[in-house]
């Protein structure tokens, strides 16, 4: 551990970064990017899901080589080629997702790939002792013969520190370091971060969330859409800047919409929970109406329960707890009902991915295009598929919604994402449904088919459909919801009407940071 | 939005045929090893093949049993899973067949006798392949280890029953006794006799059709029925299987079951068609072979009639081949065949990506 | 009745051999990521190799040698098939077994004329028994002179190097730093990766030891075991070892113990044949030889406790997008 070179010294950049940019196949994940990083301080990154930060991190890590651009690490360019180079340079990456193994020591987990010698041996008695000094120096404390899967999550990042720590890290960026960490965790968390500052550790953090910027870091920087659109020092900027710089100021989509018309309650979903494979709670007690004849819009930073409430409403994942009423059925975890009977109720499911889910990207545009529905009499007979009824209403539908080109026999995969959509909200829509669940309607979709879309989702409220849309653009939510509730780390944190609903306000919500008193917090 | 597209006939047909021959040079390569000329060798083994009657009949007499198993493969393939137990369940299925024509040739006429055995195959070789497949979908063991396994149980559980139960008394080697006439399917040059049509001597027989009217019922299971329709989407995209409500472990049952019907077939062939008795390992590696037609066959009935006319023809033409080159055995078809196996399965990402490179063109849809 | 029993025990260890060989080399594979059911190829091709090389040179030694080299060679097509292109592991491994079967045969006739055997080999063609130190001097000895004379001397040295290569083995996979990683990198290749080592490096010395191991599994096979090579003897064993290694949970003790537990019913079946038991009566062969299978189809469905084996076992390693 070398650390004469490191200044204290503020003007010294830890990390400077010019013109980066990547691509992957058609989508600019990074976009000309520059960025200081001044040493011995915490460098906040934020930007929404999709903006290119992990990216951008991984570039510095090595992971991925940078289209263009180049890397200064303490005023020195390097080419990083892999993690071996970013490791050498000094850098040291916690992912969001642990690159731990499960069945291995915390010891054997940090020694990987820094073992000390040819026999475990050689390197092991260094090794403890080595760790015992940074534990000391950085309060990290952990059993390291503990067998890193039966660790909690907290404790199984804190090997992640020691571990970038241990090969001499003066550079180390966490990638959303508290999605899967309880709120004392997180407070824990940056408890460390600050005594790695301390030490002379420059940190790079990486969130969505606005209060944990505000929390611990010296200055941020904010990514949109592949590029770095700000540079703040953190404590001129505040809440609302950060957030209207986050989300960005577009042009506001106009949708013209008259008064809703609405009628009953369709469904009611009460103390909805999900807990997930790895016993963390996804949906916290997420109660709603869907009335007829409304929109009602879900924001928030993606990542806080959104996907999970759609995948339990439209019967994909089980619930763990709470009860759906609709169509005069009550749907417990006792009592379930999976993703085709919930069609049959009458309830439709755009989804929010619709290359993993929405479609079989191998399968033609007829068949895509009844994916769900496929036992319906419409597409079959006796024994075989109606195909020729297949494809006329595939024809007749892309005559509908303007699929281009409208071929039904070309494979789903070679449509525009926009032609996609329009074929997967089409298949959904036209069953007539009670109940439509719209998730990311407008991702990836270009600005033309955008506002077909949205006009189709008003026509549909005001056919007198329930339909809840959940989307991460606010301009989207705000132009089209009736009622918009703000999901914030699995549970619904606030509700106004789509009419009062401002950037600022949903933005605070959006970050847990609103009172009733209509400030920050 | 712009993306690459690559024309359907470089990926159906030239990627698939360039893959065939690196495999047939690699075979080239073996024989010229040998000290043989590789383009005199495939001489005969087309004239073998394909030069006479009789050596037709026995080309589509082998291409019968590995339509049964490339259909097998293919099935399972489709639905994502893989059924290397062709082997076992082609074995049982001829046990199932067997067993009813032991019991009931001295009572009963052909007519009643074909369809049941038919029947019987099935039901035996699905039988074969519901164990792993039931352990897959419900408890996520391993379907290509236990099919594995099944083999080997299947291969002692016939020793056993041949053995102890079924041999015939005073018979050397563990074979039953020869069926009565009226349970042995009918040879086709039979069939073609009265009409005055020579088609040469061989053990073709009318299962030969019953191995057609299989790809076309797999072809329209596939790609015609709501159930096909599950198959695929399971096969292709489990997640959005789900999301369309489809039973992942179902489906993985009842396609095992027909995997496994279908590779009982073979038994028909073997043992109501050629042999006429039951014997012990009938299916010479037909199950394994089906993995090759499968692969070459692209997984369409299409492709696997012709995967298995040339492997049939390898095989028929090989043993021509053993014949008039005294130094090479039939074995070699064997070696081409994993040949094929290796660069249209395991390798075939090695060209692929690169041939693709130079017939994209980017289109705007 | 004691002497019997020592007499299945010694047959249990000279049937055990290939198969602790070959599951071994399965373990160094597998627990890199690496599905391997081609070993029953591997194994088949160094026993061809290994007798056609010790007919010509006349040294079982040099047919060793020849042995390991095909099989490693086989061992590169997977790891190239694998590795490198990312292909099927089991596809790759039928297709080897496939190749191999046919080669043997093919290349044996040319070869040796012998309807593809090879010549039978006799002197130092053949590893020979070792009598170790003073096992006639103590084979009077009551009891412990019968367990050494019969049942510990009196091997060939690959069944000594089979059992030596058990320790080694764990030595190598708990207690060094290629073991470290070997293991890593079957359960989570981005953690290796982000460390800064290799994925495809380790896998590649992975696939190499496991070729050895087979060619040494092979080797025995037709120049210890028998007297030169014939078609297809390798006989399921490259399976049964598979079938030894998920039975093992892929650890070299307990693999070993279930290679030796398929040894044993292997060699108490030839030794029940037209037995009666006293009470049961006869038992088939066919009963106790398909056991191995049923136990580890068993073993798989959670009957018998977990088969858990390497996480990322038979997935290409891809860097995934973030």
């Amino acid at each position: 551990m070398s650390d004469e070179h490191m200044s204290n010294d503020t003007h010294a950049y830890a990390i400077e970064l010019k013109g980066i940019s990547k691509r992957f196949g058609s989508v600019q994940a990074n976009k000309d990017i520059n960025l200081q990083v001044p040493a011995g301080t915490v460098h906040g990154i934020i930007g929404e899901n999709g903006a290119g930060k992990s990216t951008l991190m991984s570039i510095i890590y090595g992971f991925y080589e940078a289209d263009t651009g180049s890397i200064e690490v303490d005023g020195q360019s390097l080419t990083i080629r892999n993690s071996q180079d970013a490791i050498r340079a000094g850098i040291g990456m916690v992912h969001q997702h642990f690159m731990l193994v499960d069945t291995f020591t915390v010891l054997e987990n940090i020694i990987l790939g820094a073992e000390g010698g040819a026999l475990l041996k050689d390197g092991v008695a260094g090794a403890r002792k080595e760790l015992k000094r940074l534990e000391q120096e950085f309060n990290l404390e952990v059993d390291v013969d503990a067998v890193v899967g039966d660790l909690p999550v907290g404790l199984q990042q804190r090997v992640e520190i020691l571990k970038a720590l241990y090969r001499g890290a003066r550079i180390l960026i966490l990638d959303e370091p508290t999605g899967v960490l309880t709120p004392q965790e997180a407070d824990h968390l940056f408890r460390i971060l600050h005594a790695l500052k301390e030490q002379g550790v420059t940190v790079m953090l990486i969130t969505h969330k606005l209060r944990e910027i505000l929390a611990s870091t010296d200055n941020v920087s904010v990514m949109r859409q592949g590029q770095m659109v700000a540079h703040r020092v953190t404590k001129e900027t505040s809440k609302e800047e950060l957030a209207e710089l986050m989300v960005g100021k577009k042009v506001r989509l106009k949708v013209d919409k008259d008064v809703p018309k609405i009628g009953e309650t369709v469904l009611k979903a009460s103390d909805l929970t999900f807990v997930d494979g790895q016993g963390v709670e996804r949906l916290k007690r997420v109660s709603l109406e869907l009335r007829a004849g409304e929109i009602v819009g879900i924001a928030g930073v993606s990542g806080n329960g959104q996907s999970e409430l759609l995948n339990v409403l439209s019967g994909i994942t089980p619930m763990s707890a709470g009860e759906i009423q609709f169509a005069g059925r009550t749907i417990t975890a006792s009592a379930p009902c999976n993703a085709a009977q919930m069609r049959e109720l009458k309830m439709a499911h755009v989804p929010e991915d619709r290359h993993k889910m929405g479609l079989v990207t191998g399968f033609e545009a007829y068949e895509a295009a009844i994916l769900g529905y496929h036992d319906r009499p419409d597409y079959n007979g006796s024994i075989l598929m109606n195909r020729k009824a297949m494809l006329a209403e595939c024809e007749e539908r892309m005559a509908a919604w303007d699929v281009r080109p409208p071929n039904p026999h070309l494979k789903t995969a070679n449509f525009s994402g926009g032609n996609q959509q329009k074929i997967v909200i089409a298949r959904e829509v036209e069953q007539n449904p009670d109940v439509l669940l719209i998730g990311q309607p407008t991702r990836g979709v270009d600005i033309g088919a955008i506002e077909n879309i949205h006009e189709q989702i008003v026509k549909l409220r005001d056919a007198g459909k329930a339909i809840l849309l959940v989307s991460v653009e606010l301009d989207e939510i705000m132009a089209l919801s009736d009622r918009i509730m703000v999901m914030f780390d699995g549970a619904v944190v606030g509700e106004v009407s789509g009419a009062e609903a401002n950037e600022q306000t949903l933005g605070l919500m959006m970050a847990n940071a609103w009172n009733e008193e209509g400030a920050a917090v | 939005m712009s993306q690459a597209k690559v024309p359907v006939w470089v990926n159906v047909g030239l990627i698939p045929l360039i893959n065939i021959l690196l495999a047939f040079v690699v075979s080239a390569l073996v024989i010229l090893a040998i000290g043989e000329n590789p383009i005199e060798a495939a001489g005969y083994l087309v004239y073998g093949a394909f030069g006479y009657d009789e050596g037709i009949g026995y080309t589509l007499y082998y291409a019968t049993n590995l339509i049964f198993t490339g259909l097998a493969v293919s099935v399972a393939f489709k639905a994502g899973l893989f059924n290397i137990g062709g082997e076992g369940q082609a074995y049982i299925g001829g046990l199932g067949v067997g067993l009813l024509c032991l019991w009931l040739d001295a009572s009963m006429p052909f007519w009643v006798i074909a369809p049941l055995a038919i029947l019987g195959a099935f039901i035996f070789g699905a039988a074969w392949a519901y164990i792993p497949a039931y352990l897959q979908a419900k408890r996520g063991s391993h379907i290509v280890i236990t099919t594995i396994m099944f083999n080997f149980i299947a291969s002692s559980l016939m020793v056993y029953l041949m053995v102890n139960w079924l041999k015939e008394e005073g018979r050397m080697s563990p074979a039953s006794r020869i069926f009565e006439e009226n349970a042995w399917m009918p040879y086709l040059y039979e069939l073609f006799e009265p009409f005055g049509i020579d088609i040469g001597d061989s053990p073709l027989n009318l299962t030969f059709l019953l191995a057609l009217v299989c790809c076309v019922l797999v072809w329209g299971l596939i790609w015609h029925t709501r159930w096909g329709y599950q198959l695929r989407t399971v096969g292709t995209n489990a997640t959005a299987a789900e999301y369309a409500g489809i039973d992942n472990s179902k489906v993985t049952i009842w396609v095992m079951l027909i995997s496994g019907g279908l590779a009982g077939f073979v038994g028909v062939n073997e043992i109501m068609g050629v042999n006429h008795h039951l014997l012990l390992n009938f299916t010479a590696g037909y199950g394994f072979a089906g993995i090759a037609v499968a692969l070459m066959g692209r997984n369409h009935p299409i492709g696997i009639v012709l995967a298995a006319i040339l492997f049939g023809a390898l095989y028929q033409g090989g043993a021509e081949l053993a014949f008039e080159m005294p130094s090479i055995t039939p074995e070699i078809v064997v070696v081409i065949q994993g040949l094929v196996i290796l660069f249209s399965g395991a390798l075939e990402n090695m060209l692929k990506g690169k041939i693709e490179a130079l017939f994209t063109r980017p289109v705007t849809a | 009745m004691f002497e019997t029993i020592i007499l299945i025990l010694d047959a249990t260890l000279r049937v055990s051999t290939p198969l602790i060989l070959a599951a071994l080399a399965g373990l160094f594979s597998e627990r890199s990521g690496i599905v391997d059911i081609g070993l029953e190829g591997k194994m088949l091709a160094g026993a061809f190799a290994a007798a056609a090389a010790a007919a010509v040179f006349g040294s079982a030694w040099i047919g060793l040698m020849f042995a390991i080299l095909a099989s490693v060679a086989l061992a590169l097509v997977h790891g190239f098939a694998c590795i490198t292109h990312r292909g099927d592991h089991i596809v790759s491994g039928v297709a080897i077994n496939t190749i191999v079967a046919g080669l043997t045969v093919t290349l044996g006739l040319d070869w040796f004329d012998l309807g593809g055997q090879t010549p039978a080999l006799s002197g130092d063609g053949r590893f020979t028994s070792i009598t170790l130190p003073f096992a006639d001097a103590l084979a009077d000895v009551p009891v412990m002179g019968l367990i050494y004379s019969e049942l510990i001397s009196g091997h060939n040295i690959l069944v000594y190097l089979a059992f030596a290569f058990v320790p080694a083995t764990y030595w190598v996979v708990y207690k060094t730093r290629f073991g470290l990683r070997l293991r890593a990198v079957g359960e989570n290749p981005h953690a290796v990766d982000t460390a800064g080592i290799s994925v495809a490096f380790v896998r590649y010395r992975a696939v190499i030891i496991c070729g050895i191991l087979c060619g040494l599994a092979g080797a025995y096979l037709s120049t210890a075991h028998n007297a030169g090579f014939l078609k297809d003897m390798s006989a399921g064993k490259g399976y049964m070892a598979l079938a030894a290694l998920i039975f093992g949970k892929w650890r070299p003790v307990p693999v070993l113990l279930a290679c030796l537990l398929f040894g044993f019913l292997d060699a108490v079946a030839v030794r029940m044949q037209g037995v009666a038991l006293p009470g049961i009566g006869e038992i088939p062969v066919q009963a106790i030889e398909v056991l191995p299978y049923v136990l580890t189809v068993l073993l798989l469905a959670g009957f018998i406790g977990k088969a858990v084996g390497p996480k990322a076992i038979g997935k290409p390693y891809v860097k995934e997008r973030a």
